[in-house]
């Protein structure tokens, strides 16, 4: 645990200096590239309202990310248990992903308002199509040997389902997952541009009309802070919920 | 224990597979005596997995493989099936698994005597200790033993097994051998091997599988009771005999 936060301030020192490196070697004007120092006093100069705006964003991605999960789980188990969600629920599904975000975003705002919900809507929508493919594939993909033994053993569709091809399938969905939470705030911060009245992507609209670049820097590096924290924790989170789950790595053999 | 009646004898007419036009094997007539081991010998790939996957109905034999019991009941839900590789479910710990099959009916698995006699069956294959473990805590030969637990959990009266002992050190699977000879000495069992050995140890009647289209020879009966022991002079004479005709099955 120590090793991994030393690691993690080891990179964060790493690329504050890089990008000091940059901004003394091009000299570029602050209202350009602001130097991190001048990011970190803007920071503490609008700390409070960066905070807030942070716990909307934060929020919309939660709620997105739950209502996501639980509708590409829920897809997915039709897509896999009823032939007409197969033919009927796959078009819809490439269809969510063919369109971009950007493309939907005004029209959710229209839809759903410049509050939370179009927010949500759209992270909803950015990490459903992986959620959806991860669980579905994995339940396609269970062990033939384990479905054949719970036949021979009488187990009814139900029970396979619920003993058999999900807990097999969890894996794959934990890998959808962490997909999932790494673009959520994508979907989010979209929604929150294209029109809102609070988060980190309306505060960031409204420095950039300022021309203050180093508070927008600043708004910029809490979402990422916020980002790989959340990955993080979702990461250990489905960790321990998939002890069983083999976990090598090629980098050990 | 249940009182048990004597299992059914499972009697095989016309079993046939065929992939494409090539038929595995075409016609075969068995029978498989109640309460006596049948081991069915081949060389790899001459269909012998398949013919236990027909039998339980796991594989389509083309409709035309008629699969009947002695008392006139269907095969299927009182066949037990034990497979090469253990099948053991990794999210479940060895008791969890030693219990599947009551998990998977539905059945209460925290059930006093569910539970008790799962204990006590992990206890007979060595692996009390290992009942919270998950499997992937265990080596080759104590999954194959939770395997075997599981197998014996069901409590089924007709036991198919696809070469069970194959993926196991020599040692360990002299010892496997003779816990299942001892524990299941009761049930209608049905084994197939490419070991000549192995079916000899444990076989009353066996027969060997080969050919193409596969046909079975009449069997033959070693002398005495499984287990047997490897160093009868007997039995190692009847191994080498099986052996050449094994290997003249595979020249041929």
């Amino acid at each position: 645990m120590m090793l991994r936060i030393g690691r993690l301030l080891g990179v964060l020192f790493g690329l504050v200096g890089l990008w000091q490196c940059i901004v003394w070697m091009t000299g570029a004007a602050h209202f350009i590239l602001p130097s991190p120092s001048h990011v970190a006093a803007a920071w503490l100069r609008y700390d409070i309202l960066i905070l807030t705006h942070s716990i909307t964003t934060a929020t919309e991605i939660i709620l997105g990310l739950l209502s996501g999960a639980v509708l590409g789980i829920v897809s997915a188990l039709s897509l896999a248990y009823f032939r007409p969600a197969r033919l009927w629920l796959m078009p819809v599904l490439v269809a969510s992903q063919a369109i971009p975000v950007f493309a939907l975003a005004p029209i959710l705002v229209l839809w759903l308002g410049y509050g939370m919900v179009s927010k949500i809507a759209m992270a909803m929508l950015i990490i459903y199509f992986p959620v959806t493919t991860a669980f579905y594939d994995g339940l396609r993909r269970a062990d033939p040997g384990l479905l054949e033994l719970a036949q021979t053993m009488s187990a009814g569709r139900w029970a396979t389902l619920c003993h058999v091809r999900v807990p097999g399938a969890l894996p794959a969905l934990a890998s959808g997952l962490r997909v999932a939470t790494a673009v959520a705030p994508i979907g989010a911060v979209v929604g929150e541009w294209v029109g809102s009245s609070a988060g980190l992507g309306h505060f960031m609209l409204l420095s950039n009309a300022r021309m203050q670049v180093d508070v927008m820097f600043a708004a910029l590096v809490t979402l990422a802070v916020l980002s790989v924290t959340l990955y993080s924790i979702v990461d250990t989170l489905l960790r321990r919920m998939i002890p069983w789950s083999p976990d090598t790595h090629p980098a050990d053999d | 224990m249940p009182i048990q009646i004597s299992p059914p004898s499972v009697q095989v007419l016309g079993a046939r597979v065929a992939f494409g036009t090539v038929a595995l094997f075409d016609g075969l007539d068995f029978d498989v005596p109640s309460g006596k081991w049948t081991c069915i010998l081949g060389p790899s790939g001459v269909g012998k997995s398949t013919l236990l996957r027909v039998i339980l109905g796991l594989e389509d034999g083309g409709g035309k493989t008629v699969v009947s019991c002695s008392d006139g009941l269907p095969l299927a839900p009182r066949a037990a099936f034990m497979a090469q590789r253990d099948m053991l479910f990794p999210w479940l710990s060895v008791l969890q698994n030693v219990t599947l099959g009551e998990r998977l009916r539905g059945g209460d698995v925290n059930a006093g005597a569910t539970r008790s006699r799962a204990l006590n069956l992990l206890a007979r294959v060595g692996l009390a200790d290992a009942a919270e473990k998950l499997p992937n805590a265990l080596s080759g030969g104590m999954r194959q033993r939770v395997a075997l637990a599981r197998t014996l959990m069901e409590d089924r009266p007709v036991l198919l097994m696809d070469e069970p002992f194959a993926s196991l050190d020599a040692i360990t699977r002299l010892r496997l051998q003779t816990l299942a000879a001892e524990l299941l000495c009761d049930r209608t069992v049905l084994l197939v091997t490419h070991d000549p050995l192995e079916a000899l140890r444990l076989g009353h009647r066996i027969h060997v599988l080969s050919g193409s289209p596969a046909y079975l020879d009449a069997g033959l009966e070693p002398p005495g009771n499984p287990p047997r022991s490897i160093g009868d002079p007997a039995i190692l004479t009847m191994q080498g005999e099986l052996l050449h005709q094994l290997d003249r099955a595979a020249t041929a």
